[in-house]
């Protein structure tokens, strides 16, 4: 058993106030859960602390909230390890991960709203509690990127379950159904199990820094969603769906690429994996986008297979109008951005700090002839061959699969 | 006495291309921490997340062509860049874990008379300079070496995601620490470590070209957040949040309608400042937000 005192971030509608930090000192064992904690404390202390959750392991997907700022599932934390946590970033910064967002829950801006209603931030009775010497409070607060209903209770639906439904969650299949089940391959599925392993708790959502600056994103758990379908072989409307996704300027090439998601995954998902798989589908149909999301992408590996090393101006010219040396025609949007980007290229033309032939596309130095017939030879064997290696999927040899058949013959001696 | 460090040297692209002064300001602090870069002039880009997203077996060749070309100078390889950190260490993740694999990789380079090992744990590592500078160059010897220490300079720490993230890829389970280094560098050179919002947050840089609102207000949002909390100047070892960071702070200032105007070092600028450098020689004159406060709060610290 050891003590620990847990900061948690409250907000009751009905109050009329704005949100306040409580702090409780629970007891329990280091090996059990954040969630644990809570419970003890809503238990001991205050019964109306309010705290969403089912089956405390990491199954029902209820208990979604930040720890210390990281999104996650309560009952999947360990209380120690959230405290080493919470020890680490105070020595680190000086700071607990509460006093880092300032005014109160920054990351929420739905609580922001209720702090600048009421005009100020009510200080809870707790917050005037001791801290166990030299240990920093384990900070607990409500999902980001969706409303706060009360405490670490968020509104699911507004956000998470509306841009679940905006991805069409359900299969496509075209004809008549089979008399009994659709038969598939099952090889043909296993690309698709790390996706179906989400449990809907939202954490990603909680955690995407997309969305934070575009609320408008369709999200990681929608996305990984969408993947799901589309690569089910079942599903007939696989390239609407693809459409759909790139042309959408909020869809899948809003994400930057992060990784807040993956990290925030209680089930390995790795959302943004399956956002880049939906990336490489809708560029293997040729979509163009209106954000040219796949321009760029198509621009970039062009330009290393011409000059092995990148071409800052050219990626540009060529993300916004594409082929410009050969025909000519850039559309609409690329003249607009063109035009729009024009200040960042000449301020450091202005500082001397480019020179005048990087900031002209095409004239920035490459690689020599002979390693460019280096990594021309891997291009023409990477398209040759495409493969993808899932880890989620393959796993690492060494673990399972020793070498020498020793893995094979331990399972019969076994 | 600590040996001196030898490394194979990855500049990345950005670091020749667009942020110039990042590779004079690298070869100047590691010439004075005697640190000798055996730069990888033949190696090609990382395809930072882009190619593999297009397709992920030419992103593994081409940075295991990279990590073929360090293997042959026969020394561990060091980088510049988050971007290529995280690019380089997600393929390297993938080679390392199948044989088959990494068999099928090799035989692209086999025609260059090159190949991808896997190294014994510990073996052959890939590090950024800031990963570097903790784990095996050492805080305590950085210390020994500080001439001009940053006293009263408020810096503000900046990673850049894909250093930072995700934790499994990236070394955190063998150095745990790795997402509090800026802070431990900051306070060993003698400054002051800023806590604000955005330090380990996305600069917004990879989605520039198609979202350029989406983008800018990250990289407004998070410059704003820093001057609010009191920076001086941020530092990141990133030359793609540096551009984002600095070369489009005044378009950003537009996006989150409010005035910026912070100075964004590099991570070797602000070694080297402290090592004795003038601001002159790192470089720092090139930025498009002014780093003349950074200069004025230093030398009025020396004078105090």
């Amino acid at each position: 058993m050891a003590e620990y005192t847990i900061k948690v971030r409250r907000f009751q509608p009905e109050s009329g106030e704005g949100p306040y930090w409580e702090q409780f000192n629970v007891d329990l064992d280091p090996s059990l859960s954040v969630l644990d904690g809570l419970l003890q404390a809503k238990d001991k202390e205050d019964g109306s602390l309010a705290v969403r959750c089912s089956c405390r392991a990491a199954i029902c997907g209820s208990c979604g909230m930040k720890i210390n700022g990281q999104s996650g599932l309560g009952c999947k934390t360990q209380i120690g390890e959230a405290q080493e946590q919470a020890n680490k970033m105070k020595a680190a910064t000086g700071v607990t991960a509460a006093e880092a967002s300032s005014p109160i829950g920054a990351q929420a801006p739905e609580a922001q709203d209720a702090v600048r209603a009421t005009g100020q931030v009510e200080a809870g009775p707790g917050t005037t509690a001791v801290t166990t010497a030299n240990e920093a409070p384990i900070v607990i607060e409500p999902m980001g990127n969706m409303p706060v209903i009360k405490d670490l209770i968020t509104d699911m639906e507004s956000t998470h379950w509306t841009k679940i439904r905006r991805v069409t969650p359900w299969l496509l299949p075209h004809g008549e159904p089979p008399e009994r089940e659709y038969i598939v391959d099952p090889e043909s599925m296993i690309d698709i199990t790390q996706s179906m392993a989400c449990i809907q708790c939202g954490a990603c959502v909680s955690s995407c820094l997309s969305m934070e600056a575009d609320p408008g994103f369709i999200g990681p758990a929608a996305l990984a969603k969408a993947y799901r379908f589309v690569g089910d072989p079942r599903d007939a409307e696989t390239e609407e769906r693809l459409h759909d996704l790139a042309e959408d300027p909020h869809g899948i090439y809003d994400c930057t690429h992060c990784f807040s998601c993956i990290d925030a995954c209680p089930k390995g998902v790795a959302p943004m994996d399956q956002i880049m798989r939906l990336r490489r589908r809708a560029g293997e149909e040729g979509i163009e986008d209106p954000n040219a999301g796949h321009a760029h992408e198509v621009a970039f590996v062009k330009v290393i297979e011409k000059k092995g090393l990148l071409d800052e101006a050219l990626l540009v010219q060529e993300s916004y109008a594409p082929g410009v040396k050969g025909k000519l025609k850039p559309s609409k949007r690329g003249l607009i951005e063109t035009i729009k980007s024009l200040p960042t290229i000449l301020r450091p033309l202005r500082k001397r700090k480019v020179k005048l032939r990087q900031a002209i596309p095409g004239l920035h130095h490459g690689l020599p002839k002979d390693e460019m017939n280096d990594v021309r030879s891997i291009y023409e064997h990477a398209e040759e061959h495409n493969e993808e290696l899932n880890l989620y999927i393959r796993g690492e040899e060494g673990e399972d699969a020793l070498p020498d058949g020793e893995a094979a013959e331990e399972v019969t001696n076994g | 006495m600590a040996e001196n460090i030898k490394v194979a040297y990855w500049p990345g692209c950005v670091s020749r291309g667009f942020t110039p002064e990042l590779h004079g300001s690298m070869a100047l602090v590691a010439q004075k921490l005697e640190i000798e870069l055996v730069e990888l002039d033949r190696a090609n880009c990382c395809g930072a997340g882009v190619i593999a997203e297009h397709n992920q077996e030419l992103a593994d060749t081409l940075n295991a062509r990279t990590f073929a070309l360090a293997q042959q100078t026969g020394l561990s390889m060091m980088n510049i860049c988050s971007t290529c950190q995280g690019a380089q260490s997600e393929c390297q993740q993938r080679l390392d874990a199948d044989s088959a694999y990494r068999a099928h990789v090799n035989e692209a380079l086999s025609g260059q008379g090159l190949s991808y090992e896997k190294a014994s744990d510990g073996g052959w590592t890939n590090k950024n300079f800031l990963w570097l500078l903790v784990e095996d160059y050492g805080l305590d010897r950085l210390k020994e070496q500080v001439v001009r220490p940053l006293s009263g300079l408020r810096v503000g720490p900046f990673y850049g995601c894909y250093i930072v993230r995700p934790k499994e890829r990236l070394g955190y389970a063998e150095y745990p620490d790795r997402d509090i280094y800026l802070e431990k560098v900051i306070e060993a050179l003698g400054g002051e470590i800023v806590e604000y919002d955005g330090a380990r947050k996305c600069c917004g840089f990879p989605v520039v070209t198609m979202n350029r609102d989406t983008s800018l207000r990250q990289a407004g949002t998070h410059v704003g957040d820093a001057i609010d909390a009191g920076a001086d100047c941020l530092v990141t070892p990133c030359p793609l949040c540096h551009l984002n960071l600095d070369m489009q702070q005044p378009e950003a200032a537009k996006v989150v309608n409010r005035d910026l105007g912070l100075a964004v070092l590099h991570l070797p600028q602000l070694v080297g400042l402290a090592l004795g450098a003038a601001p002159k020689e790192l470089g720092m004159g090139k930025h498009i937000a002014s780093t003349r406060w950074v200069e004025e709060r230093l030398s009025s610290g020396v004078a105090a």
